[in-house]
Formats: structure tokens, sequence, C-alpha cells
């Protein structure tokens, strides 16, 4: 089944980085996007003047993906683009520290944005999905989880369990035409990353950062016709890394 | 605005609903179970979303376990919302 005309994605995260570049790109397939963002409203401003200057449709939309309400936050989405038929949850945090010292707010922080939010934004997105017997669900993991990643426990634990709750969903909805993937960036060149140590790159095949853009187009792929037959996977966008 | 609950409208709804997940509209009774009409957990697990839309009545996971038949999705609706 073809995508339904006019339909809208909503991606968390979008005022930066790769959220802002999974913005972008869907809106150049056609996608009405609906830009989130929690903090910096100037971000996801550009974010979408961007995308309609480009000649495509956005609408920013604020919240904060564990405060407020999945509700709230698609509802709105809903009131300026109409039915959302693609969700990424790209928002994501970072609060790293050895396990022995992380606080139990960074492990809970950090689980909250980075897994339990998405599963309750997934959970509100899939009824007008399965209403339509159509849609797209990408969660941005990343290549920490699959792998070890001192330092990173709690992140890695989130990731690993964005992973598993893809595959799990994508076996529950796959007959509605409804596909849940999830894409695994390595070190990508973003706000995010950019305090990490530069020798980080000598780990990686490819021998250099990855661009959001290049997250962005696995997304794009992943959310259009092309991958009606692709679900429950996870697309390592990592120049190797995992490989 | 949410629909009133009577056992009648909830019938219909469901009535209507059903024939969407693949039920045979000839085989549509109270009496029919969702085995029988080949209406699996996700099939039921949508009707409870319908059932929400039209009449404001929140079934649970637990809840939509325990119904067998139609005529028993139709009572859980009614005496939920009593």
């Amino acid at each position: 089944m073809a995508r339904p005309e006019h339909a809208a994605a909503l991606v968390t995260g979008a005022s930066k980085g790769i959220g802002a570049a999974i913005a972008k790109a869907l809106a150049a397939d056609g996608w009405l996007v609906a830009v989130n963002y929690r903090s910096d409203e100037e971000g996801a401003q550009s974010t979408a003047a961007a995308i309609e200057e480009a000649g495509g449709r956005a609408a920013v939309v604020a919240g904060d993906v564990t405060a407020g309400s999945p509700e709230e936050l698609l509802a709105a989405a809903e009131d300026a683009l109409g039915p959302v038929l693609a969700l990424v949850n790209n928002a994501g945090v970072r609060a790293d520290n050895l396990a022995l010292q992380i606080e139990d707010e960074d492990w809970d922080a950090v689980l909250d944005t980075n897994l339990s939010a998405a599963f309750r934004l997934t959970k509100r997105a899939m009824r007008p999905m399965l209403k339509a017997r159509y849609g797209r669900i990408v969660n941005i993991a990343s290549v920490v989880g699959p792998r070890a990643n001192a330092g990173q426990a709690n992140y890695a634990a989130a990731k690993a369990g964005l992973i598993g709750m893809t595959k799990t969903i994508s076996h529950e909805v796959a007959r509605r035409g409804i596909t849940v993937n999830a894409v695994a960036p390595g070190f990508i060149e973003t706000d995010m990353t950019k305090d990490l140590a530069a020798d980080v790159v000598k780990a990686i095949p490819a021998r250099r950062a990855g661009k959001p853009e290049e997250v962005a187009a696995a997304v794009r792929f992943l959310a259009s016709d092309d991958a009606a037959y692709v679900t429950g996977t996870t697309l390592f966008v990592d120049g190797g890394m995992s490989a | 605005m949410a629909t009133a609950v009577t056992p009648e409208a909830v019938e219909k709804v469901v009535f209507d609903a059903l024939p969407q997940f693949g039920a045979d509209p000839d085989e549509i009774t109270r009496e029919a179970t969702f085995e029988d009409l080949d209406v699996d957990s996700l099939d039921l697990a949508e009707l409870s979303q319908i059932i929400e839309d039209e009449f404001g009545v929140q079934l649970k996971g637990d809840d939509v376990g325990k119904i067998k038949t139609v005529g028993d999705a139709i009572d859980l609706v009614v005496s939920r919302a009593g």
C-alpha cells in the first residue's frame, strides 16, 4: 500500500543534529513534518523554515517527551498537519559515567527519555496508523547497546531496550501495514558528541565521523514505500563500527 | 461527544466494526466467539480503541483477555460505563 496523501511525520528532538536532518529528509520525501523540540525553539524554527524554503510543509511542536503527555504532543501535530502516520523517536539524552558512579537520577533520566518516552509515543501514535492500515515507526537507537561502551551503561540499556521494543512491536502490527524499525548511528558529528575524544575516529573502519544527513537518509528509506517489507530490523549507520 | 452507552448502541458499533477485521457479517451474533470469527488479540485491541473513541469507555488489556464471545464484549462495555 502506498503512503496516503498528506501524511504527517512527527520527529522528536528535531531542533538540531540528527533530528533536524531527519525532519528535512522526510520533508524532501513528501512528508508533512512536525518538528518537535523541548528547549531549543530557535533551532526548531530554523529546521521548519529550511523545510518550507525547500518547498515542504512543517509545523513546530513544543513539548518535552518525558514531561508532557504523548496525547498532547500527537494531538498538537495532528491539529497542525493532519494524521501522523510516521513517528521518529529521536529525542535522546546522555548522562555518562562509570556504572559505579551513575546516580539513580541519571539512570532514570536516560531511560525515561530514550526508552520510556519512545514507548508511550509509539503506543499513542499507532492508533491513527491502525485506522489507516499504514504506518512507519523509526526508533533512533545506537551502536551503543548492541555493543559495549564503557561509561554508558544507562544509555546502552536504553538503546538496547529500544531495539528489543522495535522488534516486538513490529511483530504485533506488521499485518496492519505498519513497519517498526530502528536506525543505529555510530559516531555522528553533532552537539551531543562534540565533547568526545577525537581519537574515537581511529576505531571506525571508515576513519571518519558520520554526518547527520547520512543517518537521515536511512530513516527516509525506512519511512518510504520502498521499505514496506522491511520491519523489525536495525539499520546500522556507523562506518562499519559494529560489523 | 461520546455516544450514550446502551446495549443496543454498543451492539451496533461492535457488529459494524467486526467485518473490517475479516469477520463474516453473516456469522456475527452475540453468541459467536471471537475465535470462531477469526478475530485475534490485535483485532480486539483495535476494537477497544473504536469503543473508546465512540463511547469514552476504556477497556484494559486484562478485561479484553477475559472475553470470549461478542456478547461478552458488549456486556463488558455496558458494565464499565455504569
